[in-house]
């Protein structure tokens, strides 16, 4: 066992991907000597050399449509988007290029490409480095989109993206980066494209991902102090979605709710919401939840503890889904 | 108050206009001369073979017969679209051709005569047009990207490649074409400064047809094309692109460069598209039937026939031979198209992703039972 900060599990992910497999190219801006404005890539440059951590220009398209090129090539490249604000200028190459082009070419063409993306709020930051875009990618086909929420999956589901075939949308939860937990190094991870049951409960099944992981298992904890039971799914991935744990749950429970930090309309929980009354209809006590961010702009930093989901909302929506 | 200088006139689309020749454009490479006559320049010595010469007219002649075919099978219903590379035939062809094997093309959606210099068989790119897939060739076999649709995104993907290229030390180079219209684009000039920030083996092959769709070339840039290079800090050169020796001669020096590890040059193939931008477009909406009819003079494939002709190079039974070939060739793209199989439905469930995912092969399931359905 190993402690490590979540920032830290990352770095040590993509040292040993670095080391098991040559073909790995982590690019991005100030990643180099500096190793990234979050450190994630901290002494990576100066073990691995500037041609495997590249220092790109200032420029997101250029990062990964050149990465779509080192593909081709054979490489794998690791893209690191600063914040997730800056992904846009990256919009086009990631939707209409790294998703298409496995498809296009029937398969000729993989496209192992790792875009690492800082996401959520909760920083102190302004809009842009805050949001939470997970679902203009989980909408699109041909990507596969994952988000962590603790150091142990931090250190391994970075390496399975990184040896994954398809382009996968890595999203880090940035106000988690300094949290600290045990890691197994040498133990066998569960599947990269996995959800997974984080505390086990009876009334009432709350899923998350990423940053909200944790504010789902703090609900949980003050719930019990009240006498209520619930589930904690973390789910991990987004697209494609592993339901099946998800469903055995709400089939026990008959109570669902989804919490996330991206706008609620059209979010992710939108979809979850569907499927799990799709499945578990004859199950289900009370409607699908949803707490999340508010469909407005990223508020100001001052603002944005009201606008982010937290133990007092998540809470109150377990509330309104046991009085049903 | 003083006055205002006098506006200097700095971008000429049609240099010429109203008469057949490409007037003395310093700054242009020129091989061969409109009426076909060998001219020398002294950057760009090229030696070539008589064979080598009766091949690059076969190429062109061949590429030609294969457009006007596929333009009539886009008139009788059986092309979905086709977009015409008319008049661009000795840019293609001569970039083509000065490609190594070890090279690889990143090509837009009209770079027919590129494929034929890689050996694409036609019908997989006539297989694109007709709506059967999204690309029948194998890009890597033959070292021919797929085409790419949106504007200017295969340039990155180029230098992408040649940054590969340099981390594998091969000797080799990228060839990323490009339109006029592209080079307004943000990501095309992301890759300018990449390529030349990392001194890839990259060659950016500009064909400067005159016309984004219907958008003449002022409205893209207030300089000559070739002259942007400079600013990106590698070389720019413009090349008569009607003229297939000078396009060879200029693309095997930039290719050799890259190689060589001098990084990357920019080449505007100076040119026209004689036809409409695809099958969907109407040309005479935007400009002047005079226009086309100076450049049919300067048209690329009579040039290269009036130099084999007039120099006792290549006689009357050689051109004979060439239009029987082209015939035949037509005639088996006919036949290729009409016979082609159309595709299983399930195609389109089966390469999302290198590992099929539970969700897309779960609506593959449902699709089939849906469609069983309908069966019993």
């Amino acid at each position: 066992m190993t402690t490590l900060t979540l920032g830290k599990a990352l770095n040590t992910g993509l040292r040993k991907a670095m080391e098991d497999d040559p073909k790995v190219v982590l690019m991005g801006e100030d990643i180099g000597k500096l190793g990234g404005v979050f450190r994630i890539t901290d002494g990576l440059q100066k073990d691995f050399g500037e041609a495997r951590v590249v220092d790109t220009p200032l420029a997101e398209a250029g990062i990964i449509g050149t990465a779509v090129g080192l593909a081709m090539r054979g490489y794998r490249p690791v893209c690191e988007i600063q914040f997730d604000g800056f992904v846009f200028p990256a919009y086009n190459q990631i939707v209409t290029q790294v998703a298409k082009i496995h498809a296009r070419s029937r398969g000729r063409l993989p496209m192992p490409i790792t875009i690492r993306i800082p996401f959520g709020g909760g920083i102190g930051a302004v809009e842009h480095h805050s949001e939470s875009p997970e679902a203009y990618f989980a909408h699109t086909t041909g990507l596969k989109v994952v988000a962590v929420s603790n150091p142990a999956d931090a250190y391994w589901m970075l390496q399975q993206a990184i040896a994954c075939p398809d382009p996968v949308v890595f999203f880090e939860p940035k106000r988690r980066y300094w949290d600290k937990a045990d890691v197994d190094l040498d133990v066998a991870p569960p599947p990269l494209f996995t959800s997974r049951v984080v505390r086990a409960g009876d009334d009432l099944t709350l899923l998350a991902y990423g940053p909200m992981v944790k504010t789902a298992l703090q609900a949980a904890q003050a719930a019990e102090e009240e006498g209520r039971s619930i589930e904690v799914i973390d789910l991990r991935t987004l697209s494609p979605l592993d339901l099946g744990p998800v469903e055995e749950s709400v089939r026990r429970t008959g109570r669902c709710v989804v919490v996330h930090e991206a706008q609620t309309n059209l979010g992710l929980g939108a979809e979850i919401a569907t499927r799990v009354t799709e499945s578990c209809f004859h199950s289900l006590e009370a409607p699908v939840l949803r707490v999340g961010g508010y469909d407005v702009t990223y508020p100001p930093s001052k603002l944005e503890e009201e606008y982010l989901p937290d133990l007092d909302r998540v809470l109150d929506v377990v509330d309104r889904a046991m009085e049903f | 108050m003083t006055a205002a200088p006098e506006m200097q006139e700095i971008v000429d689309p049609v240099p010429g206009a109203g008469e057949p020749h490409l007037p003395a454009q310093p700054d242009l490479v020129q091989l061969l001369t409109p009426e076909g006559e060998r001219v020398e320049h002294p950057d760009y010595a090229l030696d070539v073979t008589d064979e080598e010469l009766c091949s690059l007219y076969r190429d062109m002649a061949l590429v030609r017969r294969w457009d006007v075919e596929a333009t009539a099978l886009q008139r009788q219903g059986e092309l979905g679209i086709w977009a015409s590379l008319l008049g661009q035939e000795a840019a293609q062809v001569g970039a083509g051709r000065a490609m190594g094997t070890g090279d690889m093309a990143f090509p837009t959606y009209r770079e027919h005569g590129v494929a034929w210099t890689r050996d694409v068989d036609p019908l997989h790119v006539i297989s694109l047009f007709r709506g059967n897939d999204l690309g029948g060739w194998d890009p890597v076999a033959r070292r021919f990207n797929l085409y790419t649709v949106v504007i200017g995104a295969q340039c990155l993907h180029a230098t992408g490649y040649a940054m590969g290229i340099q981390r594998d030390d091969a000797e080799a180079a990228a060839l990323a074409f490009l339109g006029d219209g592209a080079t307004s684009q943000g990501e095309v000039n992301e890759s300018f400064i990449w390529a030349a920030t990392f001194s890839a083996p990259v060659v950016f092959f500009c064909q400067n047809n005159q016309y984004a769709i219907s958008v003449p070339i002022e409205r893209q840039s207030r300089v000559p094309l070739f002259q942007r290079a400079a600013g990106f800090g590698f070389p720019g050169v413009r090349v008569d692109g009607n003229d297939v020796l000078a396009v060879l001669a200029v693309t095997r020096a930039a290719l050799a460069r890259a190689r060589e590890g001098s990084g990357p040059t920019f080449i505007e193939a100076f040119t026209y598209r004689m036809g409409a931008h695809t099958t969907s477009d109407d040309p005479t909406r935007y400009r002047l039937a005079g226009e086309l009819e100076e450049w049919k003079l300067r048209d690329p494939i009579a040039r290269l026939k009036a130099h084999l002709s007039r120099s006792g190079k290549a006689g009357p039974d050689f051109f004979a031979a060439v239009d029987a070939e082209g015939d035949e060739l037509a005639v088996r793209i006919r036949k290729g198209t009409l016979e082609m199989p159309d595709p299983a439905g399930t195609e389109m469930f089966d390469h999302v992703y290198a590992e099929q995912t539970e969700e897309i092969a779960a609506q593959r399931a449902e699709f089939l039972s849906y469609h069983e359905g309908f069966e019993q």
